[in-house]
């Protein structure tokens, strides 16, 4: 080319030049080596983790909570397979789009579901954002799941009450762990979002029942679809219980309260086992184990009724003429009293200046301990009373297990008062008066027991003085090994009363059901002892109205205890009706029906526990349901 | 000297290893892009249709290798009248992806017309300064200046910006190799001192959303890991994860599992990386380098003036584009949508780059004929 000739010595010039472009380019290029080398040398571990990070997510499977059966296998709590809606953090771009799309999408609160996003805790974990889908919410969210990036629905396992109300108090109910018990040691390996017992059996045996949770590592693509599992530590179910109670002498007892408040306990003196406690008002735990709105909890916790409330381990009244059985028994032990020492009843007992009054106007004439008992005499016991003095009184109390738990596997047992000077010096920081020891041997004033004290304290007389622990459960399982693991009936103490005592109140008060104030107690299937009281709720004066005119809420309430076979006792029972008047005409006749029931059951002693086949088909969706 | 003719028409040692390497590097990216979109399930997956550009870029390779570079030369000034058309044609026809209208839709396949400016304008340039010794600021900048601006502003409007910076730094190379007096050096200098408030203004206002974000993700990716930092974060963990021997082929876990967008394209260099660790990037490079090295001793011998500048330019233009690719990935500089020479899966990067190699090694070929 021509024109090639003319540029020359501009050629020569560019070329000269490339020298800039060769060190230019060894420059930049060694620029990028260091940087490469910083990124994959220097940092690589970093970035491995990260990359790491960006792939696995952390699944918890929850584990299957350990079976409730009663003492002849009845299933009382199972579990059933129910979709559960998580939340992967990592996985949401948007959460306030999250938000209102779970909101529009579900109905729920767009409150509580920012507070499960926002809670404080691992942003690795999934967070549970609401359990018990229906198969319509499930699938919802299926159908929408590309727009919902991180949010899973898994199918996991819930528990299940079968017999709804029946045993409510006693089984309890689960619920999430609270931030709160998150923080104490005994839940440290739990996570925001597990199930724990809050109440009854579920709670005290939570450790047991509770199970251990699985971790699966799954590995995700971008946009958070499940690859495959890389690793998997398999959940453990929880332990199978089984219980003392007969669920069948349970619904008789709770269909005996009926709609009235109450409390029905029947025990096993031979071995402390709890044949049935019965609580009214009840609650259907299916209803609380699941997540309550703030507006469903207050209606609970602040309903009249107090449903929450177990009556028969939490419930304290006065026991009334049922605290005259200690009484007779103290007053032989203490010689106060000797079985033949007669005091003259008639109708009043002078202390002072206050005259306190028997509940039957005109007196009982003259009496002994035996017919003190049977037509509960209130002067009897008053003068018993005020000659052995309130220490002696409060010891032998103690003797008898008031004041004091029962050790029943429950939670948050109370332990009533057994009222002494001591007692009311810190209690009330007052002297303790006279007048107060006269209304303590009748069981009023100050002295208040819980209905489960007061069949302990039946049963205990009716087992020649030897006082069990009650026992809820009779057997574990381990779900791991299937071993079987009994729990033996625990004796907790031996009355030291002379021999002759206890068959002399037994005798008395199977008197009491024959010829004194719990004939409506009388069966003709079985030899009953018992003792009435009624407990005053209120010092109303003591001119008789009739019952009827007495509003509801000030009318005494209704104890009856009572142990059967006479001879050779194997239930005893305790009865207390809130607010339902005497116990000789209100209590009486239910405990009656009870131990009929059970005797009519034939309970043989001790049941089979069914075999582990039984167990494992009726746990429905255990194991790992992901 | 009739046999040293006749032996630059022949296939030689030189000519082997130039092309040996590009099919080398070839070879790599369809590796890579194979890894990412493997398992993609269509008919016909991305590292086919690679394969399938491939034989249409040697095709490019052979003609503009085997043809006379003076006579292509000619065709210059038509050739950016056209390209210049069809950027325009782009703006109003174009098929858009993500926020910015690149393509020209060709049945099936789609055309960016912006990749071939770069090549268009290299030839232009090089036809400028060779037709006529060029002297003064007027004549060395001004001049060609305007003759870069309308591409340019046509391509900043689609916008992409990566093919408008490829454009702006094949023009500054290309002028420094020409060579400028310091005095003119110096005028310009001061111009664009004076002129950048302005050009930022502009330019930073005429950016779409997602660009100002990916260079504002630049600053710190980390800050907002699922939002406009993502690509940038993700390529790093990409490359970081590596270390030094890769996790192997298939084993990227980035790239395999969607962390790491666009994986067979502008990040086709973070799945290598990912994949071969920093042995494998090194030898990368080293291929890169040496190819580059061989393309400047081609313009060392270059025998004229166009000739030299159409190498310089292609090369500049593939240096460029595989620093700021590879620089980008790396997290050392914003993301602007340049893609890595050779690797990056699409068309008419892929044809064209090869077609620039084609002419480069043409005017190796055409340096010892006297006609």
């Amino acid at each position: 080319m021509a024109t090639a000739g003319l540029h020359d010595s501009e050629l020569g010039e560019l070329q000269r030049r490339l020298i800039i472009l060769r060190v230019g380019l060894l420059l930049v290029v060694a620029l990028l080596a260091l940087r490469l080398w910083h990124l994959q040398i220097r940092e690589g571990p970093y970035y491995r983790d990260l990359s790491e990070n960006n792939r696995t997510r952390s699944v918890i499977m929850e584990p299957a909570r350990g079976l409730i059966y009663d003492r002849n296998g009845v299933l009382l709590a199972n579990n059933v397979p129910s979709f559960t809606l998580y939340v992967s953090l990592e996985d949401v771009k948007n959460r306030e789009l999250l938000i209102e799309q779970l909101t529009n999408l579900l109905g729920l609160d767009e409150a509580l579901v920012r507070k499960k996003l926002t809670a404080r805790g691992s942003k690795q974990l999934p967070r549970k954002v609401k359990d018990r889908l229906s198969l319509r919410e499930a699938t919802l969210i299926e159908s929408h799941r590309l727009d919902l990036p991180g949010v899973m629905v898994q199918v996991e396992s819930q528990r299940n009450y079968p017999g709804g109300v029946t045993a409510s108090h006693l089984l309890g109910y689960v619920g999430e762990v609270s931030p709160e018990q998150l923080e104490k040691p005994e839940f440290a390996d739990l996570h925001q979002g597990s199930i724990v017992g809050q109440y009854g059996v579920e709670k005290f045996f939570d450790r047991l029942v509770r199970g251990q949770a699985g971790q699966k590592s799954i590995e995700v693509d971008a946009l958070g679809h499940e690859k495959r599992t890389v690793v998997v530590e398999q959940a453990h179910a929880g332990d199978n219980l089984y219980l003392t109670i007969d669920v069948r002498l349970q619904k008789v007892a709770e269909s005996l309260l009926g709609e009235e408040s109450g409390a029905i306990v029947a025990l096993d003196p031979r071995t402390g086992d709890v044949l049935a406690m019965a609580s009214r008002p009840g609650f259907d735990p299916n209803v609380l184990s699941r997540e309550l709105t703030p507006k469903q909890w207050a209606e609970i916790v602040q309903n009249e009724g107090r449903p929450l409330n177990n009556r028969a381990s939490q419930g304290q009244y006065p026991p009334g003429s049922v605290f005259k059985v200690m009484m007779a028994a103290a007053a032989l032990e203490s010689n106060t009293v000797t079985p033949s020492t007669t005091i003259h009843c008639n109708g009043g007992y002078q202390f002072g200046r206050r005259l306190y009054h028997d509940w039957k106007a005109g007196g009982h004439g003259s009496v002994d301990l035996r017919r003190a008992l049977i037509q509960s005499c209130d002067v009897y016991f008053y003068t018993v009373g005020q000659r052995m003095g309130i220490e002696t009184m409060a010891s032998f109390a103690h003797m008898f297990g008031l004041g004091e738990e029962t050790g029943i596997e429950l939670p948050s047992e109370r332990i009533g008062i057994v009222p002494s000077s001591a007692w009311k010096q810190k209690a009330k920081n007052e002297p303790w008066l006279p007048g107060e020891t006269i209304s303590a041997s009748i069981g009023q004033g100050y002295v208040n027991v819980t209905p489960l004290q007061m069949a302990s304290l039946i049963g205990t007389v009716a087992n020649d003085g030897v006082t069990f622990r009650p026992r809820l459960v009779r057997a574990v399982m381990d779900r791991a090994t299937g071993a079987l693991e009994e729990r033996p009936a625990v004796p907790k103490r031996t009355l030291k009363l002379r021999p002759e005592i206890l068959p002399l109140i037994k005798e008395a008060l199977a008197g009491v059901v024959t010829e004194g104030t719990a004939t409506r107690a009388k069966s003709a299937l079985v030899t009953i002892g018992g003792k009435t009281g009624t407990a005053q709720t209120t010092a109303l004066s003591k001119e008789k109205r009739a019952e009827k005119d007495i509003p509801k809420k000030f009318r005494d309430h209704a104890w009856f205890v009572a142990f059967a076979p006479v001879d050779a006792p194997t239930i005893a029972v305790a009865v207390l009706g809130e607010h339902m008047g005497h116990g000789g005409s209100a209590s009486a006749p239910l405990a009656k029906v009870l131990i009929e029931t059970y005797v009519k059951l034939n309970l043989p002693a001790p049941a089979v526990v069914p075999d582990g086949a039984v167990a494992r088909e009726a746990d429905a969706g255990g194991q790992d349901t992901r | 000297m009739i046999d040293r003719v006749i032996n630059s028409r022949g296939f030689d040692n030189f000519d082997f290893r130039f092309i040996g390497l590009i099919f080398v590097i070839l070879g790599v990216g369809v590796l890579s892009i194979y890894s990412v979109t493997h398992d993609q399930g269509v008919a016909f997956p991305f590292y086919a249709k690679q394969i399938v550009w491939i034989l249409l870029g040697t095709i490019a390779f052979l003609v503009m290798w085997l043809s006379d570079y003076h006579r292509i030369a000619r065709l210059a000034y038509p050739a950016y009248a056209i390209i210049l058309v069809l950027l325009a044609v782009v703006l109003f026809e174009g098929k858009s992806s993500r926020g910015a209208q690149r393509w020209i839709p060709m049945g099936p396949f789609a055309f960016q017309p912006s990749e071939f400016a770069k090549l268009v304008l290299i030839v232009t340039l090089a036809h400028y300064y060779s037709k006529a010794p060029r002297v003064g600021w007027l004549q060395r900048v001004v001049l060609p200046g305007l003759l870069v601006l309308p591409g340019l502003l046509l391509i900043l409007k689609q916008p992409d910006l990566g093919s408008g910076l490829s454009f702006l730094a094949v023009y500054a190379a290309m002028l420094l190799m020409v060579g400028m007096r310091s005095k003119a050096l110096g005028v310009i200098l001061l111009f664009s001192l004076m002129l950048f408030p302005f050009a930022w203004e502009m330019m930073w206002g005429s950016l779409h959303d997602y660009q100002r974000q990916r260079i504002m993700a630049f600053v710190d990716p980390a800050y907002d890991p699922g939002g406009k930092g993502y690509h940038a974060l993700q390529s790093r963990i990409a490359i970081g994860a590596g270390e030094l021997t890769g996790k192997g082929l298939y084993g990227g876990t980035q790239s395999q599992l969607k962390f790491l967008p666009e994986g067979h394209t502008d990040f086709v260099f973070s799945v290598f990386a990912e994949e071969w660790g920093f042995l494998g990037v090194l030898a990368l490079l080293i291929l890169f380098v040496t190819l580059i090295w061989l393309s400047l001793e081609i313009v060392a011998r270059a025998k004229d003036q166009l000739g030299a500048l159409l190498a310089v330019g292609i090369i500049c233009m593939l240096c460029f584009c595989v620093v700021v690719n590879i620089g980008m990935t790396a997290g050392m500089f914003p993301i602007v949508g340049i893609p890595l020479p050779l690797m990056s899966y699409g068309g008419s990067a892929t044809i064209m780059t090869m077609a620039s190699l084609g002419l480069l090694l043409n005017v190796k070929r055409r340096r010892l004929s006297f006609f």
